[in-house]
């Protein structure tokens, strides 16, 4: 069943953009990453104007990311004083990358600065998860005299000022670095057309320590704000968020994300760290051949500054 | 069929005798294009015939051209060139103006009914219609700037020549389908048809259609422009709604 967007103005198949927001929403419940890095890039492919891609996607991952919050907070692995920290810098984050991505679509760099920031960070990201999953899966098979590693390399958050008690992650910490790092992932979230996930949950257990178990739902907590407020400042400045888009991939994408959270629950932390790693890494390969390649059509089109 | 021979049974009662020109009158299967939710493109009827006074001359031959264009809009042409081993966009051109929509149906080989100085002066052929006034210094083969702009909308569906496609009867009656395709951009379509003799333009005639949205599409599109943050709102609104009821959905369901 072919359907016309209002706002991307193409028609597209309905059931593809269930199926899409489906397949996306389990992996969003799983790892708790919005899904934005795998739904960006394959609306794109099915031929929607990558700037409509971008907002509308901000909208989708709103929706997908509630139901799966508020699977979290049922099970209170939110923490929400810690995502309130996170939120700040990620609103600040936010309207800065908005404002970088403008500047950049003047120049006519945009595509391909962003995906230059996916290869460089799903790489770096995917290769650090897939290494330490791996030590990890085999210190728990060979329980042996192997020495709980030293986490080192935190001296320098312990020592800054600010210093407040998240007690549901059990941590005292400045909260600079989480100001740092919502910032960061703001940013990346409103240049990409992606929630951050994937970078805020590797961020919050290497950098900050949380506990893995509440890393999930608090990064959604944040990525809730964060992309609503990506959203309306889309739908505001280029009038890019298609809401019949939307609704047809977080349909899909919501049941998705319910079906992904329990499978979540019933596998091990190494395990759902060690898929994530994989995803990302295959992303990041697939963006990185397309770059080096040489593309079948040297030209491309867009609209005239101004416009 | 029965309009194709309606047009005629008008076309032959109304013929002026005394004039010596030939004329040529049109209609369409439809002059308004309605984009609905499950728009997935449309077809578009061409027919029309030509007005004689005088019986046709001997060897004299017509031919008909008939273009469709969508609304015209300054376009950004990159190309990439590999820099640092990594494909990037270096050189821009600019083009000024260039439809959003184009086809060209003609009943012959275009090249051998239509000298370049006729193309020029009505626009016929893709290049004409595309206007490009000057590219930067520094971009040596702004024409193939054009050429690749052409090259892509045509593998989209969205400019096409179709040589031979009109059907010509008796020299006086012709038709010829036009497909829009589903991408189809909102606003006014220019219909134009050409009664071309030995290269020259003899007569012309043109028309309108109207490509609109309607209903829901129109709604959403307007709300989105006219009241944005009203619409940025409501997308947030029913997003999280039906988020929230999905999941609630699913519990009552599992539990």
């Amino acid at each position: 069943m072919q359907i016309y967007l209002p706002i991307a103005e193409v028609s597209v198949n309905a059931f593809l953009l269930l199926g899409l927001g489906g397949i996306v929403g389990v992996l969003s419940g799983m790892f708790g990453v919005g899904g934005g890095f795998l739904m960006t890039p394959l609306l794109f492919f099915i031929g929607i104007p990558p700037a409509v891609a971008v907002a509308t996607e901000a909208n989708q991952i709103v929706a997908s990311s509630f139901s799966g919050l508020l699977a979290h907070l049922r099970r209170k692995t939110v923490d929400l004083r810690m995502g309130g920290v996170l939120l700040i810098g990620g609103l600040a984050g936010a309207a800065l990358g908005v404002v970088i991505f403008n500047i950049l679509k003047g120049m006519g760099q945009v595509d391909l600065l962003v995906k230059l920031c996916y290869v460089i960070f799903l790489g770096v990201i995917g290769g650090l998860m897939f290494i330490e999953s791996l030590s990890a899966i085999r210190r728990a098979r060979n329980p042996a005299p192997t020495k709980v590693r030293a986490r080192k390399g935190r001296g320098w958050i312990t020592a800054l000022p600010f210093k407040m008690r998240f007690r549901t992650s059990g941590l005292y910490i400045s909260v600079i670095p989480p100001i740092v790092v919502g910032l960061l992932v703001g940013i990346l979230a409103a240049i990409m057309g992606v929630g951050g996930g994937f970078i805020m949950v590797p961020a919050m257990i290497y950098i900050l320590g949380m506990p893995t178990k509440v890393v999930v739902g608090t990064s959604l907590f944040q990525i809730i704000f964060v992309t609503a407020f990506t959203t309306l400042l889309h739908a505001t400045t280029n009038f890019t968020v298609d809401m019949m888009l939307a609704v047809l991939l977080l349909v899909g994408g919501v049941v998705g994300a319910q079906i992904g959270t329990r499978i979540g629950v019933r596998l091990k932390a190494e395990q759902l760290r060690i898929l994530l790693a994989l995803m990302v890494l295959a992303v990041c390969g697939k963006l990185a051949f397309d770059l080096l390649v040489q593309p079948s059509e040297l030209y491309s089109l867009g609209a005239a500054a101004g416009h | 069929m029965i309009r194709l021979a309606f047009a005629l049974l008008l076309v032959l009662t109304a013929l002026p005798l005394a004039a010596q020109s030939r004329d040529v009158i049109i209609g369409l299967s439809q002059e308004r294009v309605d984009i609905t939710a499950n728009f997935d493109g449309s077809e578009i009827r061409v027919f029309g015939a030509v007005k004689r006074s005088t019986p046709l001359a001997i060897g004299e031959n017509l031919d008909v051209i008939i273009t469709v264009s969508g609304p015209s809009m300054p376009v950004t042409v990159r190309k990439k060139d590999r820099v640092a081993g990594i494909w990037v966009n270096t050189q821009s051109v600019e083009v000024d103006q260039a439809p959003s929509f184009y086809k060209l149906v003609t009943t012959a080989p275009l090249n051998d009914i239509l000298t370049e100085v006729e193309d020029l002066r009505h626009k016929i052929s893709i290049p004409r219609a595309i206007r490009s006034v000057g590219a930067p210094d520094n971009v040596e083969d702004a024409r193939n700037f054009t050429e690749a702009l052409i090259r892509i909308r045509k593998d989209q569906g969205l400019y096409a020549v179709l040589e031979d496609s009109v059907r010509m009867l008796d020299q006086t009656l012709f038709d010829a389908e036009i497909a829009l395709p589903a991408n189809l951009v909102e606003g006014t379509y220019d219909a134009r048809v050409f009664l071309v003799r030995e290269g020259a333009v003899i007569a012309e005639y043109a028309t309108r259609i109207d490509v609109q949205k309607v209903g829901l599409e129109r709604a959403i599109y307007r709300l989105a422009h006219d009241q944005p943050l009203v619409y940025g709102i409501l997308s947030l609104v029913i997003a999280i709604a039906a988020g929230w009821g999905a999941s609630a959905i699913f519990r009552y369901v599992l539990n």
